[in-house]
């Protein structure tokens, strides 16, 4: 596939001053002439350096340095507001290690599928330039007025030319271990990383290749190219986000006690997801690696690398409990026989619905053992025996596995030394980002105008990497709000068809051999043109090759073509290359169809070319009668009106705000309370840091207050909402009366808090009891008794039948108030019932650790069914019994003061603002995102979106991070100011519609609506083109543009016409 | 009856396959960059949701002559459009009893879960589809019905 950007990008970087030979080709003669080349001493220096070029320059808005999934959101968050973005990764592909995953918990939604037209996004994205095999390697000057250098290493594949049809690989002679298969693979020394790789150019690895010629012999595009040169490019652009992720453990010397490296089938969690893999190197089919033998058991250990000084990282990794809990509970789906288990200290199932599906792995007959493994050894038949010590019953155990893998620990890259020294920037002492406050500012770095996203600043899962990479693209707009956007190019005018006859172009594509080897082309495009309609068939080289491409809009013009159809290969991925070039030739995008000859034919059928030709031709025919009966479809642009509503003036609430006045985009925050400041306004200290809450949030306060671009309602509550994205229109009731408001977008910030504990363990009998907020507020009021003995109790309400989920935030707040209490009444002794510490992160275990060794607190675990139990005797005296589970004895605590670590759960008020917006709202009630992955700040309600704790409860950090991506995700329709509706959408014929509403009930986002005429009518704002509803509609009224019932009825007719 | 196992063998089936666009589409894609290999009797047709799968389809290819008919979408709870691959799983579980009402056994109806990628599922589900007709012979039924 030619690098597609390129051509895009450079159209709209015309003022760019590029260099005359940018992507120059050289001249066959030079190969010809010369063919011992890359014999000479200048091209054998090991260094590229003897490769560079006079220096390039480009220009754009904001650089990203990283395309891994968090790189990625950052720049399309960017690229979409109408900004230019540069963006430069490593490796020769973007997607980073998000795609080598296998599946994503806790939905185990396939990772690619998820990852990959976020991909194709970035590479079609007309404001995107990525330059993929780049590093940079120095960043000048200050916010607004960055100058970046950037080295390009070359391919020695030009883009341009390359198809990526692989014909190259086979007859590569060199292989070497392949590091995108985590080593368990190998691959040429000419490869692509993974098949869906973007872009689809093939990479010659110039360290093992040996110089042969022999890809560049078979290379029919003539796509390899010894001589292509490595370049330094000079960026100049206003910010940077740094996106350039983690590595991971590898245990070979430290914790080499597990075996990696010695045993073959000790292997690495990274490398299981390999195995699981489909496109992995056994296709998703686990077999150990010492015999390929399918493995009858599996035992995970956990915490390799993290929560130890010693022996790896201080801090809790965050994700890889949640991972092996996936990973086993897939081995068990798969191999329901298999014995699973997973060898844990405390299971750290911290985040939205991760206890359910930590509960679930369970129920499956995932055996969790909580235990430290000592030692593995190796038997005979490659088994692996673990010895550890069971923390409950404090005995020494042995159990043998088949195969066993290791939960590495998340660590920071090694490059981010260098990296570091040449952006400018610190690095925290395990070799992290260092961000500049971790409580106010957890997405800048210490240096301005530089940010970071996803796991270079420590461990993150996916959702809270994508919210983050969101923030960081509001706050790098920010310094460039006022740079002239980027205006698309207007297309040239489109021919008028309607009512004239087709006039059907085919173009059947040979792709080199991959087409053409398997199927008689030149057939398919001689019976394509006896087929009436079609007035011009032909078989082509590369129908993607830019000359082909004015091969057709010639046809186009020359013989006055008004549909064009494509045999080739799959329109995922060039479809909208096409569609370009119908467009610049004039005419409607939807007058095209794709026929996917090469996957869906060629290369399924490559055995029988009689019968492939068959399908081939059946295939196109269908198509031809399609294509007939398309019609011209347009794509309404509608106006957005400026402004944000936030429902909430919690922390999450003002920093969406401030961050939208830093876009200058006026916000308007309703708060129902007297106050702004939310729960942070009850809380004395906040964790991990001890700051004063009131040091926190007074400051965010004064800013909102005093911004221009934000109003703020008091007392306030919304009722009722019209509209839609772009166009919504809020009434709010307020103490000053009812009060109208247009705006564009949407962010929901309604928070949380405690649960009711009336009821449960004595509260409200005594007033020694009370929740942690309400120890806070004493605290802070300085009204509490000098206490001598103190018990916090844990989960209390949290995870039992009602309420199934962990509260993420309970530990780390009863660890930060034991801490507190103990200052405050150093003579206390304080005594923490758990049944999980789940402080996961960087920071926050190390300060659980310190806290507990400093202040002598007691902790005591328990289990979910011996539940602790609070006696009040006629006296009011408290006493606290409960069963230690690691010591296996009960315990009496006599106590002057109990706090209850109360669940939590979403506001209340969330339940009115489903009804208004449409939205899904899930347990305990927190709303429910549009993916839990990848769309963590989004609803499927376009125009809507959401932060902090309405999502789940989170820290300081998260909630910030969340909150700026919320507001960058609202910045975008506004900053387009202009919304493309959907080509394809469904369209009602009055004559026909019953009105029966089947429709209307069908419509999964309530784009459909009856009218007083008892008719349905689409809002094309709404639509995105299912068709549910067309399938739905009994009286054939509704109809899916480009999908109609008559154009899927005549490729249904066509099919069944036998070919002589 | 060696006529009739002859006319068999050579007969090939001629198969219908609704792919949604998100997921079964790409993931029949990925069957072909992997280069596996399935019968060639399938004639895709690209929908944008397995729920814009209409009965009337599955009735009108019967009719048309088709002798199986596939329709392949998102899994359960992975719907690029949220719930489409329900509407599809309810409309055409009812489909099924009304083809075997109709006389048409409804294994010649078949629907699946391919995600994109389930490149190697697909061209599993392709096989044994493919195979299951051949084995069951021409549908005659419908075919011709107006």
């Amino acid at each position: 596939m030619p690098d597609q950007s390129d051509d895009i990008i450079r159209q709209y970087y015309e003022d760019v001053p590029l260099d005359e030979d940018y992507l120059l080709q050289v001249p066959e003669i030079v190969m010809m002439d010369d063919e011992s080349l890359v014999d000479e001493p200048e091209i054998e220096v090991s260094s590229e350096m003897a490769f560079r070029k006079s220096k390039k320059t480009l220009e754009g808005d904001v650089l990203v340095v990283g395309a891994g999934i968090s790189g990625m959101q950052a720049a399309l968050d960017i690229a979409d507001k109408g900004y230019r973005v540069i963006m430069i990764e490593k490796s020769a592909t973007i997607g980073g290690n998000m795609v080598k995953l296998d599946k994503t918990f806790p939905t185990n939604d396939c990772s690619i599928c998820t990852s990959a037209p976020k991909m194709v996004e970035v590479a079609r994205h007309r404001n995107i330039k990525l330059i993929t095999y780049a590093n940079l390697s120095k960043l000048e000057g200050e916010p607004g007025n960055f100058k970046a250098r950037i080295f390009r290493k070359s391919k020695y594949v030009d883009p341009d030319k390359c198809t990526g049809c692989g014909d190259c690989v086979p007859v590569c002679p060199v292989e070497v271990i392949n590091p995108f298969e985590e080593k368990l693979a190998k691959r040429k020394a000419i490869y692509i990383e993974f098949p869906q790789a973007v872009p689809i150019v093939y990479t010659i690895d110039y360290d093992a290749c040996v110089g042969c010629g022999s890809c560049e012999r078979f290379c029919e595009p003539d796509a390899i190219s010894f001589l292509e040169k490595s370049e330094d490019i000079e960026v100049s652009v206003g910010s940077v986000i740094i996106a350039t992720g983690y590595e991971l453990f590898e245990p070979l010397e430290m914790r080499r006690e597990y075996g990696y490296g010695k045993y073959p089938n000790v292997i690495t969690a990274m490398q299981f997801e390999r195995l699981l893999s489909s496109f992995g190197p056994t296709d998703g089919k686990m077999k150990r690696p010492s015999d390929g033998e399918k493995p009858k058991s599996i035992a995970w250990i956990q915490c390799v690398g993290s929560r130890s000084k010693q022996l790896g990282f201080p801090y809790c990794s965050r994700v890889c409990c949640m991972y092996a809990t996936k990973e086993a509970s897939i081995a068990k789906e798969l191999e329901p026989g298999m014995n699973v288990s997973v060898f844990y200290m405390d299971l750290r199932a911290y985040g939205k619905d991760f206890q359910q599906y930590y509960d679930k792995a369970k129920k499956m007959g995932v055996e969790y053992i909580r235990s430290r493994p000592s030692s593995v050894y190796q038997n005979d038949d490659g088994s692996i025996t673990i010895r550890y010590m069971d923390t409950h019953t404090r005995e020494v155990a042995e159990k043998t596995v088949d195969m066993l893998v290791l939960s590495t620990a998340i660590m920071p890259s090694k490059e981010n030394k260098r990296l570091a020294e040449a952006l400018g920037i610190e690095i925290d002492d395990s070799g992290f980002f260092q961000v500049k406050s971790i409580m106010t500012d957890p997405i800048m770095t210490t240096r301005d105008g530089v940010f970071l996203a996803g796991c270079n600043q420590g461990p993150k899962d996916i959702p809270d990497s994508v919210s983050m990479a969101s923030g960081a693209a509001a706050k790098a707009v920010a310094p460039i709000i006022d740079r002239v956007k980027v205006i698309p190019t207007p297309d040239p005018p489109q021919k008028q068809v309607v009512g004239e006859k087709p006039r059907i172009g085919v173009f059947v594509c040979h792709c080199g051999k991959n087409i053409h080897s398997f199927l008689d082309t030149e057939e398919v495009a001689r019976y394509s043109e006896t087929i009436p309609g079609v007035v011009y068939a032909k078989d082509i080289m590369f129908a993607c090759s830019e000359d082909t491409q004015k091969d057709i809009r010639q046809n186009i013009d020359a013989l006055n073509l008004n549909r064009v159809i494509i045999a080739a290969c799959s329109p995922i991925t060039h479809g909208g290359l096409f569609e370009d070039t119908l467009v610049e030739a004039g005419l409607n995008k939807y007058l095209f169809e794709f026929v996917n000859i090469r996957q869906h034919c060629s290369w399924v059928h490559s055995h029988n070319k009689v019968t492939a030709t068959q399908k081939a031709k059946d295939l196109v025919r269908m198509s031809i009668e399609k294509a007939k009966l398309l019609e011209p479809l347009s794509q309404e642009e509608v106006d957005v009106t400026t402004g944000v509503l936030i429902i909430g003036g919690g922390l999450a609430g003002m920093r969406a705000a401030l961050a939208l006045a830093d876009m200058k985009i006026p916000a308007y925050i309703i708060e129902k309370d007297s106050e702004l400041g939310g729960q942070l306004r009850h809380l004395h200290t906040l964790f991990p840091s001890d700051i004063k809450a009131s040091e926190i949030i007074q400051p965010i306060i004064q800013q909102v207050e005093a911004s221009e671009y934000i109003t703020v309602y008091k007392n306030t509550t919304l009722e009722n909402i019209e509209g839609y994205i772009g166009n919504f229109k809020a009434t709010i009731n307020s103490p000053d009366g009812e009060i109208e408001i247009d705006y564009g977008t949407t962010i929901i910030a309604s928070g949380f808090g405690e649960i009711d504990m009336t009821g449960k363990y004595g509260y409200g009998q005594s007033q020694k009891i009370m929740t942690q907020t309400e120890l806070e507020g004493r605290i802070l009021k300085n009204d509490l008794p000098n206490p001598k003995k103190i018990v916090m109790i844990n989960c209390a309400g949290a995870m039992d039948k009602e309420r199934p989920y962990c509260c993420r935030i309970g530990c780390g707040v009863s660890i930060k108030n034991a801490k507190l209490l103990k200052e405050k009444f150093p003579n206390s002794d304080i005594y923490i019932l758990y049944r999980d510490i789940r402080v996961f992160g960087k920071d926050e275990e190390e300060y659980f650790a310190k806290v507990i060794e400093d202040g002598h607190i007691k902790i005591v675990r328990y289990s979910h069914e011996e539940q602790p139990n609070v006696v009040i005797d006629d006296d009011g005296n408290l006493t606290v019994k409960v069963r230690d589970q690691v010591y296996n004895e009960d315990i009496t605590i006599p106590t002057d003061l109990l706090v209850l670590t109360a669940q939590t759960e979403g506001d209340p008020s969330a339940h009115k603002l489903v009804e208004m917006f449409k939205i899904p709202i899930g347990p305990g009630n927190f709303f429910i995102e549009a993916h839990a992955k990848i769309k963590p700040l989004d609803f499927a309600t376009g125009g809507v979106y959401f932060c902090g704790s309405a999502h789940f409860p989170k820290n300081l950090a998260d909630t910030i991070a969340q909150a700026e991506g919320a507001a960058s995700r609202a910045a975008i329709p506004i900053l387009k100011g202009k919304i493309t509706l959907e080509g394809i959408t469904a369209l009602v014929d009055d004559a026909r519609c019953v009105g029966c509403g089947l429709c209307v009930d069908a419509c999964p986002y309530s784009a459909i609506e009856l009218t007083d005429e008892g008719k349905a009518l689409v809002n094309e704002a709404l639509c995105k083109g299912c068709g549910l509803c067309n399938a739905t509609c009994r009286s054939g009224a509704i109809q899916q543009k480009g999908f109609n019932d008559h154009q899927i009825l005549a490729m249904i007719k066509s099919a069944m016409f036998e070919v002589i | 009856m060696t006529q009739e196992n002859e006319a068999k063998d050579e007969w090939e089936p001629k198969i219908i396959g609704f792919l949604c666009n998100w997921c079964s589409y790409t993931g029949a894609d990925l069957a072909g960059t992997s280069r596996l290999q399935y019968p060639p009797n399938i004639r895709i047709i690209k929908v944008m949701c397995s729920g814009r799968v209409n009965p009337q389809f599955i009735l009108k290819a019967f009719q048309e002559g088709a002798d199986g008919i596939l329709v392949s979408g998102c899994h359960p709870g992975d719907c690029h459009y949220i719930e489409g691959n329900y509407h599809a799983r309810r409309k055409l579980t009812l489909l099924m009893d009304l083809l075997d009402y109709m006389g048409v056994d409804s294994k010649r109806f078949q629907m699946s879960w391919v995600s994109a990628s389930e490149g190697q599922k697909f061209a599993e589900v392709v096989t044994t589809f493919t195979n299951q007709i051949k084995e069951m012979g021409p549908q005659t039924k419908l075919r011709g019905v107006k």
